[in-house]
């Protein structure tokens, strides 16, 4: 069988299939990510020592184990205790929970950013802590984290391609099943190559969006 | 005289082993100007900020209009935190860093708090708080971010922003010591007007000159106590203490060395 590029026609909206579930799992990824980072950075702060050695130790355990294993952990590991998930729900768990130490660091180091001023002059004015974190300084944090939040998120993206690994199709998976059949590595890695691109300049498109529309507002 | 707006007794303040302030007793009638001064570290800021609990006193008591706190551990007044609260809503508390919240335009940082905090509508709030910045020449600026504002616009918008909760006394630490010395004096003038219209202020300042002209009172702070207390000629022009003379003559030496570099004294 001769192959030529314009084979990869066909292969088309085999691609554009697996793009979209790289697109929606690093989607879901990310908000199970912002969550769980925003509650260790808060977890972090708290008065009570238990909650902040939890925050420490979240961050720990995260960090220092490999993603793959966290992958193992949830998709393997969970039935045995009865909890069956499928593997595009285990697999944005994961790399959410992976992702959320990261953002839990980045949310940290925002919050050491905002000036002491900036809360004693909300409690000042009778805000409580809550109001004061809900309105001056958590919105503040957000500005200030867009770039390194983002640099996150491409990475949970590019993360998904781990997850080839607990039978998600997503573009990694994809590519390798049609290189099965095709014995074409290099043409279809580079596709996929190409189609990672393509999501990852559309997440930082859509930053520098954002980033704007702040630098606007200020 | 009526029963004083404010009334501190005994109030004790320690941060670890240092004792900050070493019983303070102090009353405030409605409408006094009460300037405080004294060396840095002698308390001045933390008694300010105990007045509205920014603090936690250690001891002492507070009566504040109707509110009465007493901070002895385990005392059955010791203020709850929505009691806390709501003696903040009543305080205005200006900063020496003007601390307007970057990401609200000016119209919004006057307006946060009384819709938030006292429940006014957002049109009624604007509007008040228009008049607010017409007052101080600031209107233009309503829908402009606060770094686009010089320092002393800041803070005169971070005193407004304090006034648009109706406060019934005002604290100011040291609000113009950030400032550039040609924008001390608008930020002065502000303060002056309020005092004329009667607010109850106390106020920690370098300003000499200025405690003496707009207060009715000057304290003297020396090491966690109030060492002197009485109307400003008293208390500036004849000290009783030398170390209240030194003090003064220290701050004298500063202005004159200002002034001698080409900068109004302070
Ligand atoms: N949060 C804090 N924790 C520990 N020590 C503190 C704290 N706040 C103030 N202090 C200490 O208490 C003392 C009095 O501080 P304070 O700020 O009240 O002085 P001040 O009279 O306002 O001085 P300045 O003129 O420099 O503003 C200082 O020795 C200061 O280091
Ligand atoms: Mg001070």
């Amino acid at each position: 069988m001769t192959f030529t590029w314009s084979d990869l026609a066909n292969y088309g909206p085999g691609f554009l299939n697996a793009a979209g579930i790289v697109f929606g799992i690093t989607i879901c990824a990310i908000l199970v990510s912002w969550a769980t980072g925003l509650a260790v950075a808060l977890g972090n702060r708290s008065e009570l020592r238990a909650v902040r050695g939890l925050a420490a130790f979240y961050v720990w355990f995260i960090r220092g184990t490999p993603t793959l294993i966290q992958i193992f952990l949830i998709y393997f590991g969970l039935p045995q205790f009865g909890l069956r998930i499928s593997p595009f729900t285990a697999g944005f768990i994961a790399l959410g929970l992976n992702s959320g130490a990261y953002v839990a660091e980045i949310i940290r180091s925002g919050l050491s950013a905002i000036p002491k001023g900036q809360t004693e002059s909300a409690l000042a004015l009778g805000f409580s802590r809550r109001e004061t974190m809900q309105r001056i300084i958590l919105p503040q944090v957000c500005r200030i984290i867009v770039p390194p939040i983002t640099n996150e998120a491409i990475t949970t993206l590019k993360n998904t391609s781990l997850l080839s690994t607990i039978t998600v199709v997503e573009l990694t998976l994809y590519a390798q099943t049609i290189i099965a059949r095709t014995y074409r590595p290099f043409e279809f890695y580079i596709s996929a190559a190409i189609v990672y691109l393509v999501l990852t300049t559309v997440l930082s498109h859509l930053a520098t969006r954002v980033e704007k529309r702040y630098a606007a507002m200020s | 005289m009526s029963a004083p707006l404010l009334k501190i007794r005994g109030l004790r303040k320690s941060f670890g082993e240092t004792e900050v302030l070493k019983g303070i007793d102090l009353e405030v009638g409605q409408g006094e100007v009460v300037s405080i001064i004294g060396a840095s570290g002698s308390g001045k800021s933390t008694f300010l900020r105990c007045i509205n609990v920014m603090e936690m006193p250690d001891e002492g008591f507070l009566d504040f209009a109707d509110v009465h706190f007493d901070y002895r551990e385990g005392a059955r007044a010791r203020p709850t935190d929505a009691q806390l609260r709501a003696l903040r809503a009543r305080i205005g508390m200006v900063f020496q860093s003007y601390n307007l919240w970057p990401h609200m335009t000016v119209l919004q940082n006057i307006t946060e708090a009384p819709v938030r905090l006292r429940g006014v509508p957002r049109r009624e709030a604007e509007e008040e708080a228009r008049a607010l910045l017409a007052r101080i020449g600031l209107l233009e600026k309503q829908d402009a971010y606060p770094s686009k504002l010089s320092g002393g616009q800041q803070q005169r918008v971070a005193i407004v922003r304090a006034l648009a909760m109706k406060p019934e006394v005002m604290l100011f630490d040291e609000v113009t010591s950030a400032l550039d010395p040609e924008l001390v004096g608008e930020v002065l003038t502000l303060m002056a007007q309020l005092a004329r219209e009667g607010m109850t202020m106390l106020l920690v300042t370098h300003e000499i000159d200025f405690a003496r002209e707009v207060s009715s009172r000057v304290l003297f702070f020396d090491n966690g106590v109030i060492a002197e207390d009485g109307p400003p000629d008293a208390v500036l022009r004849t000290p009783r203490s030398e170390r209240l003379r030194g003090f003064l003559a220290r701050m004298l030496h500063r202005d004159a060395i200002d002034t001698a570099h080409g900068e109004t004294p302070a």
